[in-house]
């Protein structure tokens, strides 16, 4: 089925930001009436390949080709002319614009005036979602749609355009099974005509049902790109991760001790209802699920960051005050937000101020804060969590990402908490640095601290937890022990199906 | 003020916001009459839209600057030094015909706003800052250019004052002028590609990166568009008031981000539309004659505008807050 010439080929990019190199030497083609997958574990360099097909990056080496031709992509305009529709991992859509508008955003029909036509637009909506097979109003604006809504959009805007080469970064993350189901019969429809499909997931069924050969990236490299007929899902694995997991995992066993964190039905309307569960010394709880089923939220709630509509929430036994964050902390209650960046730390601020921020008042000395004492702080948990640093008086915004990670853990491990909820610990992380940090939250559990893990990989859930509360759409889905928590069985629970096989 | 202003009956809370404004003005127009008849004469009712013109034209451009969700704060320095600029050229040609000094004024504004547009774009800092600093720029150009002197009406020739007051069937030309300007960009933001771009720009910035649209492009015309009509407004402004120094227009651009803003702008861009901000520009100046009328004191008419501020913005927060959690609570089956 396959032409010989491929609609596009990738050919030996590289591209690294700053220090890191996020892609090094990758080549693939895609052939026109093929779906091609690309798979790598999270941080492997998927985003940055689509980026640069998508001409948001340009790759520092290589080059990419379109029917043979070398092309220059200066920006998405230009992929966007040479046939590429990319439907990104989180949807790019304008929310103050209608759905309708939404989908023709850059190529609106126009009548003779050269005006936009709106029937012709509304029409055309609605043609692709009867495509679809679902019903959203093209009148309507697009903020506040759900988010796979807002998915099912960016693919019904990909189809607009009749691109012949469609990039597709997990589109399914968010769908539901016969949405799924649907978007994957209109994919092949386009393959049939000729397209050229890449294709992005975690789920290994979505990819022996749909394409047919397979690139596997491990750490920005190439490993290998074969057909997908023939290599069993095993096959796969191995060489995506390419080492023994334990390493990756150094789990440590530990008795569990006294209840310190228990949740009792809390709801917050609309967000999340009836969530209960504890979490005892020495244990790593995991909360897993799909993205927007809402396990930040119950945790920045429990936090007393976000409020709460009912339920308790009990530290080693006493009831918190609702709603903040200054009774949490005194509780002995720290959290390690997602996003280190925007939350987690004060990038300007040198590395000393940031470590001790939580615990300014009881270093100050009648209100004034003495270089010294901040200093040997900061100093003991830096070198206990090896953070690797030139002075403590640099800027945070110096560090890598895995070592701002750990100056993020030394300022809240620093107040001596008997609680540690960690929101994506090793989000954006190298390899090497991951490990460490999983390193640390196990000996940190074995200690006897209480830890709550969200995070959205699940060879990390797996790892890492002792048990794993699985969340759908803002309930608990299920519970799951060490022993019953396998990549399907968390699965299957986030997506609210049935085992099957 | 457009034919837009009547279509289809008001459908999603965007255009309750104009018709909010409209109430407003019925009710002022109306309680004002019933005290002063006269406030409904010819001539009031004259006064009142010749006030509003060059306010208007200038709202129109910082419309289109808000809607990308940037800001323009130099518009009063670029209307006087426009004024400036085409006052000192028809006092020493007094033959040059209207046309010249109007494509002066929209060439120096054009020329104003397009820095603004580079440093905003190219030297990636804040529009609030960039525009700050061109305020003083400009204003600081306009004061050295005319050294203390000033240009008075007896040397400006006849023709070039009395455009101001001049009319086509009944119209004042400023007013005509107005109505074009706020009806045309109207239709260019609502109807044609490039505005509803400048929506999506101001909407979500990244989407519009990766949607292709060519956001350098477009930013520069923003910011040429509302530098050009706050030079013509300084063409109008001086065949207006026919005396012109380096001080004219100073403090203009509050009341014009207030006409935007009152206007049903969102100040976080993607909402609102050219002709609300127009019909924000008319109000503002009915409350200014109203209160003269009614006989308040004026220093109430500043605090007046002000509360009208914080309304506009609380309604748009409300609106905002409501329609998330109304969505919320629907699409989140819990």
């Amino acid at each position: 089925m396959a032409e010989a010439e491929a609609l596009l080929e990738v050919h030996d990019v590289t591209k690294s930001f700053g220090a890191v190199a996020a892609v090094q030497g990758v080549s693939f083609p895609l052939y026109g009436g093929e779906a091609h997958a690309l798979v790598g574990e999270n941080g492997a360099g998927k985003s940055t390949i689509v980026k640069m097909l998508a001409g948001v990056h340009r790759p520092d080496t290589g080059t990419l080709r379109v029917k043979g031709a070398d092309v220059e992509f200066a920006g998405p305009a230009d992929a966007k002319a040479a046939g590429i529709a990319v439907i990104y991992q989180e949807p790019t859509l304008f929310p103050d614009l209608s759905v309708a508008e939404n989908i023709a955003m850059g190529n609106q029909p126009l009548t003779r005036l050269r005006q936009i036509d709106r029937k012709a637009m509304h029409t055309n909506a609605e043609a692709l979602f009867r495509r679809l097979g679902v019903h959203i109003d093209p009148n309507r604006p697009a903020r506040g749609l759900s988010i796979a809504d807002q998915q099912l959009v960016e693919i019904a805007k990909a189809l607009s355009s009749e691109a012949r080469i469609l990039i597709m970064d997990e589109p399914t993350a968010a769908l539901s099974g016969v949405e799924v189901e649907r978007l994957f019969a209109v994919v092949r429809s386009l393959r049939d005509e000729g397209a050229a499909i890449m294709f992005i997931s975690h789920r290994f069924e979505e990819i022996t049902e749909l394409c047919e050969r397979v690139t596997i990236m491990r750490d920005g490299k190439h490993v290998a790109t074969e057909m997908v007929a023939d290599l069993t899902v095993d096959d796969m694995i191995r060489r995506m991760v390419g080492r023994d997991l334990s390493a990756l995992f150094p789990k440590q066993e530990v008795t569990p001790g006294e209840i310190v964190l228990e949740v009792q039905g809390l709801s917050r309307e609309g967000v999340f209802r009836d969530i209960s569960f504890d979490v005892r010394a020495g244990e790593i709880v995991a909360l897993a699920g799909l993205v927007g089923a809402g396990r930040s939220e119950v945790m920045q709630a429990v936090f007393g960051v976000d409020p709460y509509d009912e339920g308790t929430v009990k530290v080693s036994g006493k009831r918190l005050k609702p709603g903040s964050p200054r009774a949490a902390m005194a509780a002995g209650m720290a959290l390690v937000p997602e996003d280190r960046r925007q939350q987690g730390l004060i990038m300007e601020l040198s590395i000393e101020r940031n470590v001790t921020l939580p615990r300014v008042r009881k270093l100050a000395r009648l209100g004034l804060l003495f270089g010294g004492e901040e200093r040997r702080a900061a100093a003991t948990w830096t070198e206990k969590l090896q953070t690797k640093l030139g002075n403590l008086s640099d800027a945070v915004g110096t560090l890598s990402g895995g070592n701002q990670q750990k100056v993020v853990l030394a300022k809240w491990l620093s107040t001596g908490p008997r609680l540690l909820i960690v929101d994506e610990p090793t989000r954006g992380i190298d390899v090497g640095t991951k490990a460490e940090v999983h390193r640390l939250m196990s000996s940190l559990a074995a200690d006897g601290l209480a830890v709550v893990m969200v995070s959205s990989e699940l060879p990390e859930v797996l790892g890492m937890a002792d048990r794993v509360v699985v969340l759908r759409e803002g309930r608990i889905a299920t519970v799951l022990s060490r022993d019953e928590a396998t990549e399907e069985s968390v699965m299957y629970a986030a997506m609210g199906q049935q085992v099957t096989a | 003020m457009t034919p837009i202003a009547f279509q289809k009956p008001a459908r999603s809370l965007m255009k309750t916001r104009e018709l909010g404004i409209v109430l407003a003005l019925v009710l002022l127009i109306v309680y004002t009459t019933a005290n002063n008849h006269r406030f409904l004469s010819g001539q009031s009712i004259r006064d009142n839209l010749l006030n509003t013109a060059i306010l208007a034209v200038m709202a129109a451009g910082e419309a289109v600057v808000v809607i990308t969700r940037n800001i323009d704060l130099s518009v009063g320095s670029v209307l006087g030094i426009s004024a400036w600029a085409s006052a000192t050229m028809v006092s020493s040609h007094q033959g040059l015909p209207m046309i010249v000094p109007i494509v002066v004024g929209l060439l120096v504004g054009a020329l104003c706003g397009l820095l603004n547009g580079i440093l905003v774009r190219y030297g990636k800092v804040p529009a609030l800052v960039v525009t700050l600093g061109t305020l003083y720029i400009y204003r600081g150009i306009t004061y050295s250019w005319a050294g203390g002197k000033q240009v008075n009406a007896d040397k400006l020739p006849q023709h070039f004052l009395d455009f101001a007051n001049a009319s086509v069937l009944g119209v004042p030309w400023l007013v005509l002028i107005a109505v074009v300007v706020v009806g045309g960009i109207s239709v260019l933001m609502r109807n044609y590609r490039s505005g509803r771009e400048l929506y999506a720009m101001g909407s979500s910035p990244q989407a519009a990166e990766l949607a292709g649209i060519r956001v350098a492009r477009n930013l520069l015309g923003a910011f040429i568009l509302s530098g050009a009509l706050a030079g013509l407004a300084g063409v109008l402004f001086a065949a207006r008031f026919g005396t012109v120094d380096a001080a004219a227009g100073t403090g203009y651009e509050l009341n014009v981000v207030a006409a935007v803003v009152v206007g049903g702008v969102a100040v976080f861009g993607g909402s609102g539309t050219v002709w609300g901000a127009g019909l924000g520009a008319l109000l503002l100046t009915v409350i200014g004659s109203a209160l003269a009328v009614l006989d308040i004191n004026q220093f109430w008419q500043q605090a007046i505008v002000g509360f009208l501020i914080i309304l506009a913005i609380c309604a748009d927060r409300l609106v905002a807050v409501r329609i998330a959690r109304s969505l919320r609570k629907r699409d989140a089956h819990v």
